[in-house]
């Protein structure tokens, strides 16, 4: 109870220094389409590579791409967790193993035009059923509705979520992730001869 | 005006390019990335309708985003491990290719 009179606190504190009407966060359609082709060409881009480290550096662009779409969406915090996690983390552990097995471009093999083509069909099947079910989706032809201001403190939402609705979810994440450490310590162990 | 649909378009372009390369590619290395940008594109899908479902006090609904920030923990988690495996994998058998490993095959 207490925590929620304190988000109305917060909201009627914000809502001073901001436009007192319904705010219109979207961005422009032409950034969200230059930010959708760049996710959209450098994620193909890690796929079509032959080179291991040029497919590592494509996603990071591609997933700062959708970290700027994330952005446009209100949503900084999501956004700020992509650019830490992604670029930060996992893209350095993905160039540290190539690098650790020193991984060269792979040389081309007979490419077996069957299996290509079936892998290709199955994708485009399913991104065309993915797109009539969109299209169906009488709902998705409606602009975002605004929000009630311009700053969103979504962190501070996020976090009492996380510390009350989902503080269960939260802790079996911590367990997980403390598993996934022992894991990986035990996997890469070399074992004695 | 963008709408909730392109979004959830450039989510399924980028799921369909995750897909087909967890299907084409032999390296295991970018099988793993596939399998992150497939995440990502669930990801991108789930912050859209969580700005779309706007409740009453005007705020998107951020039980989508504590999915994604779960869904992020654990592709983290996920790709530490996968990594551990591929380095394994390459002390015991000296490849990262798919087609190289052969044992469960019928």
């Amino acid at each position: 109870m207490t925590s929620y009179h304190r988000s109305k606190d917060r909201a009627i504190s914000i809502s001073h220094h901001s436009s007192p009407l319904t705010h219109h966060s979207e961005m422009s359609p032409f950034l969200f389409w230059i930010f959708a082709v760049l996710t959209v060409i450098f994620g193909a881009a890690v796929v079509l590579n032959r080179n291991p480290v040029a497919s590592a550096l494509s996603l990071v662009v591609s997933f700062l791409g959708l970290s700027a779409l994330f952005m446009s969406l209100d949503a900084f915090f999501v956004g700020i967790i992509q650019v830490l996690v992604y670029a930060g983390a996992v893209m350095v552990l993905f160039l540290f193993i190539i690098m650790l097995l020193d991984i060269r471009a792979e040389e081309r093999r007979r490419i077996n035009w069957l299996a290509a083509g079936g892998g290709i069909g199955v994708a485009v099947i399913l991104l065309v059923q993915i797109c009539v079910v969109i299209g169906h989706f009488k709902v998705a032809r409606q602009p975002f509705p605004s929000l009630a201001r311009s700053t969103t403190d979504d962190v501070w939402n996020i976090g009492r979520l996380l510390f009350t609705n989902y503080n269960l979810p939260f802790q079996i994440i911590g367990v997980l992730v403390l598993v996934a450490t022992i894991g990986v310590v035990i996997l890469s162990r070399r074992e004695p001869r | 005006m963008i709408t909730l649909g392109d979004y959830l378009v450039v989510s399924a372009i980028l799921f369909t390019i995750g897909f087909a390369g967890v299907m084409l590619r032999r390296n295991l290395i970018i099988i793993l990335m596939s399998l992150e940008l497939m995440l990502n594109a669930a990801n991108l899908s789930l912050v859209a309708f969580s700005r779309f479902r706007v409740g009453p006090g005007g705020l998107p609904d951020y039980n989508a985003q504590v999915l994604v920030f779960f869904v992020i923990t654990v592709a983290a988690a996920e790709v530490a491990v996968g990594l551990a495996l591929l380095v394994a994998l390459y002390r015991a058998r000296q490849t990262t290719d798919v087609h190289d490993i052969t044992s469960l095959k019928f």
